[in-house]
């Protein structure tokens, strides 16, 4: 029932299909990309080409193909997005599932930090944490360099959880309440047990949807991160879609349009397609549609 | 016998559901004389909401309604929704189990009355207030000026449920539709409300239409009770022959399973109340029936009469000689 | 032989509510001081309207909320004084089964899961899957209805399925909390049956919680009326149900519309003014004076204690019906 609702969303059974090539694609990188990520075109002048035969989204300013590059991006972009949005979701879980089922002041608490949190600019706090993070040298080996993959990982799972556990809270709050629970309890249940084996489970609809926003909002954070030269630098010219969409910057004023508009349209079409696929995922999940019988 | 306000002739009505259609009224003919009280009876699945829903024309776009539903002369299946909007309030009302969900939170009490009457009556704001009052006070709701400029949530369930009331015969219609009216309420106060009804009834001339499936409410205050399975009437009789003479065997299951003083074991009906997706072929009820032959799976029966009563039964006369 | 003991039970809830920029904590006075006893076997019926407290009563007694004050014993435990495992131990004797049998049961666990869940939960080894199996047939269900989904079910079944988690453990007191309230008319009938079964059959006390009176008398030993938190009268069913001696039973028996026209409308009505006061703010005095049509200034100054009456029943009223 909730499979067919989804797949009656046209726009999000597009983009499941859409991502799925995207990921294929990136995923056996080595064999679609056509030249590495650090290589440049062959055929002096190779700066700033246009599309064309060899170079099929262009070259950039030393010469490396646009199209390759852009894969390899991508992959670092996914695999920020993905990672990042699954430990927060986990973290946010735990936590949000806590917090809704003890209540009382663990609960104020948790929210109370929630909402400081949420009361920043996330823009602000993020490079502000960065930099804080960062300077602390003991936490180096665990969370990596500041310039690295894994740093932004960290920083986006460790500002992310919030809308999670908000999210996740709200469903345990409703459904503490209900008889079954009542009932788990009246058989000697332990909380954990029944956090575990009966609110998490019947919230796996919300859970989704904020597993496919987190995906996203990772996405595009890292893609600011590194518009303002933040962004992972994983060394020898490795590249995110942030830094290609960075580079963006200088591109538009000098006319060279491909490198502006071939890493923005990736990372709109990303975004929107993972954003249609949440919608539909929440619609599909939606509890008040599943009176079955 | 009283003129006729409300016929109802063949009414039928499908739902459009992703599962297919589902036929919740299967051809109901029903009349309502004015002054009475009509009950109609029946367990979840039986079609007996649906019915005046579709009657007062608040059924959702995916039910096709089939049939005739005249009031006081006009046409009321298919009529547009100006036209229902007019009727609505003025010559028929309804009412819910559940008052909180009539009645809007954020306006007064006494507001919201005169809301109703000035839809369909021309009257000044000052009128229309001073009347809601006399309405609070006719259903016996205490100090009516003062909580008439009070808000729902600070009226228990009997007195929400006596608000409504009052909204519905505003206007003096000339069928309220009661829909499980006391159902949601205190028993105690359940026996107020009916006398509220009754009371309004007597006054206003107003025909009800009482749809419960308490058979103790009906015995109280019903002069002819209509008994629904599966989306048609399958019993019609006075109030004293139904209790005392019924002609259907789901009307005798339904008796019998009721808890009364001195029965050791209380008798259910066997089986499951139908899947309106699939509904059995010929009589509904056939599955469940002790009675059934071969005959009852034929065709649907219709409500002959026998005595003076209407049954749906193609053996009610059997039925009836022996007890 | 005593099973349950109760005495002066009281459960009051705390809320907080604004009443413009002041905060206000108001006490609702949910359970004040209800004492009872249950014999090994027997069926309690607790009636009662909104506000008078037996739902609350109920879930006291399993401890699913815990009392302000007073004491359960169970089986000559005074379960106040058990921590968490003792009282987990103890509840394999003492079980519930819920009013709504759509929410009764997780949506996303099998039947069978569901019936296995107390085993699970209580860690008690052995094949559950025959246990199961068994008590789905004592209920009227099937062994092949275990793989499937609540939402496959009917209310009645759903409310068998419930009676048969509530079996597992084989419990000595299960707490019926309207059981029946939910189900159609027809449907009730084969619940309610069932219930009689399955205590001749095993042997099971039952606190019966509900409002329809008819139901309760047909299946009640002896029967406690509620009122706002107190018990007015308390009794032997037959008893309570023929001579009632407090004013608000009559009051509630009268109201009781019953499927005869005949008597019923031959009836005479006690008509009850107003409705059920606030339990956050309890009429001094006797609780039930304020639409009382006997009440006295004795009423409002003293509460009347529950005293044995000459046709057996205790009641709490100062001027008991003769």
């Amino acid at each position: 029932m909730a499979f067919n609702r989804f797949v009656s969303h046209r726009a999000a059974v597009v983009s499941v299909f859409v991502m799925l090539i995207l990921v294929v694609f990136v995923a056996l990188s080595p064999l679609t990309a056509r030249y590495g990520v650090n290589e440049a075109v062959q055929a002096p002048p190779n700066y700033f080409l246009t599309p064309r035969a060899n170079a099929w989204l262009g070259t950039d300013d030393i010469g490396r193909d646009l199209y390759s590059r852009l894969i390899y991006g991508v992959r670092v972009s996914l695999v920020i997005g993905l990672f990042s949005a699954i430990i927060s979701v986990v973290l946010g879980c735990l936590i949000g599932s806590v917090a809704g089922f003890r209540g009382g002041r663990f609960d104020d608490v948790v929210m109370r930090v929630t909402d400081l949190f949420l009361a920043f600019p996330f823009l602000v706090t993020l490079l502000v944490m960065r930099n804080v993070l960062g300077a602390i040298d003991w936490l180096r080996p665990v969370i990596g360099d500041i310039s690295s993959v894994r740093f932004i990982i960290v920083l986006f799972a460790v500002f992310g959880w919030m809308g999670v556990a908000r999210i996740v809270r709200g469903q345990v709050l409703a459904l503490k309440e209900r008889e079954f629970i009542e009932a788990a309890r009246a058989v000697g249940a332990s909380r954990w047990y029944i956090v575990r084996r009966h609110l998490l489970p019947n919230s796996i609809g919300p859970i989704m949807v904020a597993l496919t926003f987190s995906v996203v909002s990772a996405i595009i954070s890292e893609s600011t991160l590194a518009f303002f030269g933040y962004g992972p630098q994983a060394g020898e010219g490795a590249t995110s879609l942030g830094i290609l969409v960075g580079a963006a910057k200088g591109a538009v004023n000098t006319g060279f349009w491909w490198l502006a508009v071939f890493p923005c349209l990736t990372l709109v079409m990303i975004a929107l397609s993972i954003n249609f696929i949440g919608d539909a995922l929440r619609d599909a999940t939606d509890p008040r549609m599943q009176k079955e019988s | 016998m009283a003129e006729k306000v409300l016929e109802i002739r063949g009414l039928k009505v499908t739902f459009n559901t992703p599962l297919g259609p589902l036929s919740a009224v299967r051809g109901v003919d029903l009349d309502v004389r004015a002054g009475e009280m009509t009950a109609v009876v029946g367990e979840s699945g039986s079609g007996k909401s649906v019915s005046f829903l579709a009657a007062m024309g608040l059924l959702p776009k995916t039910a096709t309604i089939e049939g005739s539903v005249v009031l006081d002369g006009e046409q009321l299946v298919g009529a547009t929704p100006k036209k229902m909007r007019s009727v609505r309030g003025r010559l028929m009302s309804m009412i819910f189990q559940d008052p909180l969900s009539a009645l809007n939170p954020v306006h007064k009490i006494g507001t919201q009355i005169a809301e109703m009457l000035r839809a369909h009556q021309s009257m000044s704001e000052k009128a229309a207030l001073a009347r809601a009052v006399d309405l609070l006070e006719i259903v016996g709701i205490p100090q009516p000026g003062d909580r008439a400029l009070q808000y729902p949530h600070e009226f228990s369930g009997g007195m929400r449920q006596r608000v409504v009331i009052a909204m519905a015969i505003a206007n003096s219609p000339k069928v309220l539709i009661a829909d499980e009216p006391t159902t949601a309420l205190d028993v105690t106060v359940q026996a107020q409300i009916l006398e509220v009804i009754q009371r309004v009834q007597s006054q206003f001339g107003t025909a009800v239409v009482l749809i419960t499936h308490d058979l103790g409410v009906v015995a109280r205050v019903c002069e002819e009770v209509n008994v629904m399975y599966a989306g048609r009437i399958v019993e019609r009789a006075s109030i004293m022959d139904v209790f005392e003479q019924p002609t259907h065997p789901y009307t005798r299951g339904l008796l019998a399973s009721l808890p009364q003083a001195g029965v050791e074991r209380l008798v259910p009906i066997t089986g499951f109340p139908p899947n309106m997706l699939r509904p059995p072929s010929g009589c509904a009820f056939r599955p469940r029936c002790a009675h059934a032959i071969d005959a009852c799976s034929k065709s649907l029966p219709e409500l002959a009469p026998i005595g003076n009563s209407m049954s749906a039964c193609i053996r009610a006369r059997e039925l009836v000689a022996k007890p | 032989m005593t099973l349950l003991h109760v005495q002066g039970l009281v459960k009051e809830f705390h809320i907080k509510t604004s009443r413009g920029a002041r905060r206000q904590k108001r006490v609702v006075q949910a359970v004040t001081g209800v004492s009872f006893d249950l014999a090994r076997g027997e069926t309690l019926g607790l009636v009662g309207e909104s506000g008078s407290g037996k739902t609350t009563v109920g879930r006291c007694l399993l401890r699913l909320i815990e009392p302000t004050a007073g004491s359960v014993t169970f089986a000559g435990q005074d379960l106040a004084a058990l921590d968490f495992d003792e009282m987990r131990i103890l509840r394999r004797k003492m079980q519930i089964v819920f009013q709504d049998p759509y929410a009764s049961l997780d949506p996303k666990m099998t039947v069978g899961a569901s019936i296995a869940e107390p085993l699970v939960v209580q860690g008690i080894a052995g094949n559950h899957e025959q246990k199961v199996v068994e008590l789905l047939e004592l209920v009227g269900l099937s062994a092949d209805h275990a793989r499937r989904f609540p939402h496959e079910f009917s209310g009645g079944q759903r409310q068998r399925i419930g009676v048969a988690r509530a079996l597992a453990l084989d419990p000595e007191l299960i707490i019926l909390d309207e059981p029946v309230s939910a189900l159609d008319v027809s449907i009730q009938a084969g619940v309610v049956n069932l219930f009689g079964d399955l205590q001749k059959r095993l042997g099971m006390s039952y606190v019966f919680i509900a409002h329809d009176l008819s139901v309760v008398r047909h299946i009640a030993d002896r029967v406690a009326v509620m009122y706002l938190g107190k018990i007015m009268e308390i009794g032997d069913a037959e008893t309570v149900y023929e001579k009632p001696s407090h004013p608000y039973t009559k009051a509630l028996l009268s109201a009781v519309p019953l499927p005869n026209p005949r008597i019923e409308r031959g009836r005479t009505r006690i008509m009850l003014e107003g409705d059920v006061p606030s339990p956050v703010n309890p009429p001094s005095g006797c609780r039930f004076r304020t639409r009382c049509w006997k009440a006295t200034e004795l009423c409002a100054m003293q509460e009347p204690p529950l005293e044995m009456r000459p046709s057996g029943q205790l009641s709490a009223c100062h001027h008991p019906e003769v």
